[in-house]
């Protein structure tokens, strides 16, 4: 079976972001980038699928600035086989990926499609069900687990009360969530033989789709500070502010 | 034209997350937005359907009452929301895992870009959302015909359960796709409420070192009536089951009294629960971030507090 797995480049998630002084933004400028933790996951599954037999190819999709082939490369180091680069200076909202991943499922026929649940950047957890949707493909989202069967694979979602398990017809369209499995690291023998894997780069346009945002950000803006309260030294006078002060026991 | 909430709800009553998004199309009305419907999607749902028509403020209520709609697997509803969605200016549902499934689904087949998880409604066509975890406010302004919208229940105030009086109206379920089939549900918490509804929560950190020593939050939890929640990190360590998790990647709460134990107050975590009235943090490193945010912050080792904390409930609550 064939695998997609597209990978977005992302603020690396240990870096404190700011918004931008003229609140267009975050600030995006000489900080560091990297694979949105999500989509690390998506490709260690699908690297574990290949090394288990059930898979044969797995191919990395990155949308965006040249530097996306960076994050491309880092899936490849992993032991992804080879990139596909939809390359785009304009920002890309969920429904125009999806539209993209698309059709470049329609071109490559994979019978997996493994996305992060969601990108820590604009945390809107929509493009892997958009995909399903627009191929009229079943789903499994937020999922810890997978079990490929014939014809069909069984997933385990997390949802608020608990666990879900669901059967999915394939071919199907996985989003993960944290705890499915825990990313490996490239080794330097695997970088050096990423960098001979290849990539393909084709335009939003080579693809037929319009990308045109539908949503216009009017202003980026600091979250409101919460005062930091007081201090108290015993359990007894905690107890006491939140009777009588606070009034919330 | 009217605005469609889909109601999240377990066929016997609705859930409060369905109230919140109610409170938050109230607010798209008072923009304009015209009349609020609800739509129960289930099975042997009738009762459910009764208690969102008592909703204040739902005018009607549409009910999909079929085996096909049973477990809410996101193709069968989206493909039933997808053929109402014609009558109506506004789509919403909860921010929770119900709506996060399948609502991108209606919106991509509406060829519509979302807008997930809104915290403030500015006009008709116009929301706020936070990104990067709650780190950035973002006000952004929709240019499709239909707004497809999740609502953060955190930061809309429930509707009153009582006080409406909707018609309650049967509607066609639609087929089973069959594409998917629900096998089993795994449901953790046992008698304790819900964190995402609990009026209290007290959460361990990583700094309870183990899994056995959230026996020592146990007692309080029950003299408060609180929910049990956790960081990531304690869940990560394997202490207690992932759906306690309370952050940006787990559930994001909003409770009238928050209480972290052992919680340095990663960014992730505080995303989850920074909005909540009143925190308390009890935690044995005085830099520990938590207390930046904590309106009662107490410098202790929670292996004594913990103890000494149920005691002086104890004393107070008898």
């Amino acid at each position: 079976m064939k695998v997609l797995v597209p990978v977005k480049r992302v603020i690396d998630y240990n870096v404190k972001i700011r918004v931008k002084a003229d609140n267009t933004g975050v600030e995006t400028a000489n900080v560091k980038m990297s694979m949105n933790p999500f989509d690390e996951i998506s490709v260690e599954e699908a690297i574990r699928m290949k090394e288990a037999g059930t898979v044969e190819e797995i191919i990395v999709v990155s949308m965006g600035v040249q530097q996306c082939q960076e994050t491309i490369r880092t899936a490849l180091a992993m032991g992804a086989d080879r990139g596909i680069h939809v390359k785009s200076d304009e920002d890309l909202e969920p429904l125009a990926v999806a539209k993209l991943l698309k059709a470049i499922v329609d071109k490559e026929s994979p019978e997996l499609v493994i996305l992060g649940k969601q990108a820590i950047d604009d945390d809107s957890n929509q493009t892997g069900q958009m995909l399903a949707a627009l191929l009229g493909w079943s789903q499994g989202t937020f999922v810890s687990k997978i079990e490929l069967g014939d014809g069909s694979a069984k997933v385990t979602r997390e949802v608020d009360s608990g666990l879900e398990t669901i059967e999915v017809d394939l071919p199907t369209i996985v989003t993960v969530d944290l705890r499915l499995n825990e990313p490996r690291y490239a080794s330097l023998p695997n970088i050096m033989k990423a960098k001979k894997k290849p990539i393909d780069e084709v335009a939003p346009a080579d693809l037929g789709i319009d990308t045109a945002p539908r949503l216009q950000t009017l202003k980026v803006e600091e979250p409101p500070v919460r005062q930091a309260g007081v201090m108290v030294d015993s359990v007894a006078a905690l107890v006491d502010k939140l009777k009588n002060e606070a009034r919330v026991i | 034209m009217a605005i469609l909430v889909i109601a999240e709800h377990d066929n016997a009553n609705v859930q409060a997350s369905t109230l919140n998004t109610v409170t938050a199309a109230a607010e798209l009305s008072g923009h304009g937005a015209g009349d609020i419907v609800l739509l129960v999607a289930g099975s042997e749902c009738a009762a459910a359907a009764e208690a969102a028509a008592k909703v204040a403020g739902v005018s009607k209520v549409l009910v999909a009452d079929d085996a096909a709609q049973e477990n809410a697997l996101a193709e069968n509803l989206a493909s039933l929301v997808v053929g109402l969605a014609g009558d109506y200016s506004h789509i919403l549902a909860p921010a929770s895992t119900f709506g996060k499934n399948f609502l991108p689904r209606v919106a991509a087949l509406l060829d519509v870009q979302q807008i997930s998880e809104i915290s403030a409604v500015v006009d008709g066509e116009t929301f706020v959302r936070p990104i990067y975890a709650g780190n950035a406010m973002a006000t952004v302004k929709s240019a499709d015909p239909t707004k497809v919208i999740t609502v953060r229940t955190t930061t809309f105030d429930p509707a009153p359960a009582e006080g409406g009086s909707g018609a309650v109206e049967p509607v066609d379920a639609g087929d089973d796709g069959g594409q998917s089939r629900f096998v089993e549900r795994a449901e953790s918490g046992g008698d304790r409420p819900e964190l995402t509804t609990a009026r209290v929560i007290i959460s361990g950190g990583r700094g309870m070192g183990s899994g056995e020593s959230f026996d020592l939050i146990e007692p309080i939890a029950d003299k408060l009536g609180a929910a049990m929640g956790a960081s990531r990190a304690a869940v990560d360590a394997g202490y207690v089951p992932n759906d306690w998790q309370v952050g940006q990647t787990g559930k994001v709460v909003a409770p009238e009294l928050y209480v972290a134990i052992g919680i340095s107050g990663a960014i992730q975590h505080l995303a989850g629960m920074k909005d909540s009235k009143v925190i308390v943090a009890i935690n044995k490193d005085e830099e520990a971030p938590i207390f930046q945010v904590a309106d009662y912050g107490l410098v202790a080792d929670l292996f004594q507090a913990l103890p000494e904390l149920d005691a002086e409930l104890a004393k107070i609550l008898s």
